[in-house]
């Protein structure tokens, strides 16, 4: 008897969730602190896609609960994801900033029955730590291997890498030696410089004694790309024609206006340019635009988080809005859409984001304004970073 | 010996940015015993003024300095009446929470009129591009740095070390009760050097922009190392903080230039090592 009566309550529970009216959403990202900025593009472009799509999916209202965390902290990651899913009851965690904070709630997602959508975290190992990850930014591997081509292409064969000494930088060093070397170039000298360096000209002069015809570097967007560049204009680098390859990280949007002339001619790949020519882009640049307040704060980090609602509303749909993480998760699996970036789809092995990778030129616009130009384009590039690890 | 004189170079350069900007912080930490936790904090507003003059208002890279330094001794002055009057003489616990609650809520101001992005200083053509050494070429911002950073330590030398205005500073710092009973009105020489400290800081935030962009965490990110040359050199010393200066940025320079994989390993073994040898700092007073 008593069985049946709890048969009967779990059968109503159950029965409860399936027409739940409104659907949780939980966001952790940066919101306060030096890296608010991306968090701020994290809620724009995650208003945008709500603006243009609807805040609906079917008959169930979304409500997204954000979730702060200023600077790369796994512990109060952890915890944060952990209220989100016991005391909120989200069905989905979205988000993230830095890798260690993604890597920290990676082993809640099985027990929680959760999907995690990466909207920004890039470290290739991510995708691999659950099943229920599925990420919709971009690696560094990815974003760094096309440019070993651009590099071989432009006639240089003797390369010097230097990358700020974390995850990342070390990430971005190894997939360009591995495609340059590949191509049949030399990475003359690999150096790695620590997070905090804030005077260039030492390194500089490394750069220029070492004889490389190029020069391959990484450091995380902000402040210190600033001076980084204009080290190397100073110090008669660009004057003695040694040419400047980068991931697009160094030349994001928002620091356009500070790098400003000294960026003129650096030549980055990347897989996303808010000045890239589509329609789907225009939509979404108006209406993450009008999210964020100021257009010029408009960055990378903000595609992300729309194709990671894109995402998420697909898992939805599949799932009528009940709570079942794989069954998501293997929804989106294949997934192919146009995202503002351009076509994309998400690969159904890594459940990681296969797109084009943009190789863009920082350029003067009519209204004196700097951008990135797209000037050629690396089509459906997966992630290389997942095979190196193997 | 193209490397040694290239390395050297640099590290003057550097050094010299160091000093102007963390000379103010000797200041009040030495002679007016503030641990000003705020400085950077200072330094920053001087960088805003200073950009938004020059960019958003198009004046002079000059007329922009000065309205840096003037604009923050403006905002600074009813700061130190409403605030760090208080603080003076108080244990260093109190004037740590004090400052540091000033400096968040700077950040929080500039980031809410600013924005979070970054700012420059946009230079006149005659500091642009680069002169050449003969072995190597140096950014001519740089030079302009080395040339402010001596001219500061000259000017204050003077100031403190030879003028009827030094001798009260020295006066009301050693013994404020004497100094007062002798006529001294400590309150405006306390306030004069506060502004003075707080003018240098601004200048240091606009001299040194080009090296440390103005962002709202700017007051935060580069504390430390303010910090650690008025430790290393003594607080309240010019000569000291000078060769603090010129000795942390050689180590600094020289660790990037070889080792670059080592980071700032030689330069917080430098502290730890000369901390050690000098409790006090490189020139500190002792029995204080």
């Amino acid at each position: 008897m008593k069985r049946t009566i709890l048969a009967a309550l779990a059968a109503l529970t159950i029965a409860g969730t399936a027409h739940a009216d409104t659907i949780k959403i939980g966001v952790i990202g940066p919101f306060s602190g030096p890296f608010a900025l991306q968090g701020k593009n994290f809620k724009a472009g995650i208003d945008a896609y709500k603006a243009l799509n609807g805040s609906k999916v079917g008959d169930d209202d979304l409500e997204i609960i954000y979730r702060d965390v200023p600077q790369p902290d796994p512990a109060q990651s952890k915890a944060l994801a952990q209220e989100l899913v016991v005391k909120e009851g989200v069905q989905y965690l979205a988000g993230f900033y830095f890798t260690p904070d993604a890597m920290a709630v990676t082993p809640l997602l099985e027990q929680a029955n959760v999907p995690l959508v990466i909207m920004n975290a890039a470290t290739s190992a991510i995708v691999t730590k659950s099943p229920l990850v599925v990420r919709t930014s971009f690696t560094l591997w990815q974003t760094s291997t096309p440019m070993a081509k651009v590099a071989k292409d432009a006639g240089v064969s003797k390369v010097i890498s230097v990358v700020s000494d974390y995850g990342p930088g070390v990430d971005a060093e190894n997939a360009f030696k591995k495609g340059f070397e590949a191509a049949g170039g030399q990475i003359v000298e690999a150096i790695r410089m620590p997070l905090a360096t804030n005077d260039f000209s030492p390194i500089m002069q490394r750069v220029k004694d070492s004889g490389a015809e190029g020069l391959f570097a990484f450091l995380p967007s902000g402040p210190t790309t600033l001076g980084f560049v204009k080290a190397f204009n100073e110090n008669g680098l660009k004057d003695a024609g040694i040419k400047f390859f980068a991931p697009g990280d160094l030349t994001q949007e928002s620091d356009l206006p500070a790098l400003g002339e000294a960026a003129l001619g650096i030549q980055t790949t990347f897989h996303y340019a808010v000045s890239h020519d589509s329609p789907e882009n225009k939509a979404f640049v108006e209406a993450a635009g009008k999210a964020i307040g100021n257009p010029a704060e408009l960055s990378f980090p903000s595609v992300g988080a729309y194709d990671g609602m894109h995402v998420i509303y697909k898992m939805i749909e599949a799932t009528g809005g009940e709570q079942d993480a794989e069954k998501a998760v293997d929804a989106v699996k294949g997934l192919s859409w146009t995202s503002p970036r351009g076509p994309v789809s998400i690969d159904p092995e890594s459940r990681h984001i296969t797109q084009n990778i943009y190789l863009r030129e920082v350029a003067k616009a009519e209204d004196g304004s700097y951008y990135n130009k797209e000037i050629a384009t690396f089509e459906k590039q997966g992630d290389p970073g997942l095979a190196a690890m193997k | 010996m193209q490397t040694v004189f290239s390395i050297a170079v640099d590290a003057l350069a550097y050094g010299m940015v160091l000093f102007v900007i963390s000379i103010g912080l000797s200041v009040t930490m030495g002679l007016m015993r503030v641990v000003n936790l705020a400085h950077g904090a200072f330094a920053m507003i001087g960088g805003y003024i200073a950009s938004y003059a020059a960019r958003d208002l198009g004046l002079g890279y000059g007329f922009a300095v000065l309205l840096a330094v003037f604009g923050t001794i403006v905002i600074a002055v009813p700061i130190e009446r409403l605030l760090y009057r208080r603080i003076y003489g108080a244990p260093e616990l109190t004037q740590v929470l004090m400052t540091i609650g000033i400096t968040f809520c700077i950040i929080g101001i500039a980031n809410y009129v600013f924005g979070p992005t970054l700012k420059t200083v946009p230079l006149p053509p005659a500091l642009q591009g680069s002169v050449d050494l003969g072995f190597r070429s140096i950014a001519t911002h740089r030079i302009f740095a080395i040339g402010c950073g001596l001219g500061v330590a000259v000017a204050l030398w003077y100031l403190i070390e030879k003028t009827a205005f030094g001798v009260k500073l020295r006066a009301a710092v050693d013994n404020a009760a004497m100094a007062a009973a002798l006529g001294v009105r400590t309150e405006i020489v306390y306030a004069v050097s506060f502004a003075v400290a707080v003018g240098l800081a601004a200048l240091g935030g606009v001299v040194g922009a080009e090296l440390l962009p103005v962002e709202p965490y700017y007051a935060l990110r580069y504390m430390v190392t303010f910090l650690v040359v008025v430790s290393v050199g003594g607080a309240g010393s010019i000569p000291g903080a000078l060769v603090a200066c010129l000795l942390l940025g050689g180590i600094d320079t020289a660790g990037r230039y070889l080792v670059p994989e080592f980071g700032e390993f030689f330069f917080y073994l430098a502290v730890i090592a000369i901390v050690c040898v000098f409790p006090r700092g490189l020139a500190g007073r002792a029995g204080q």
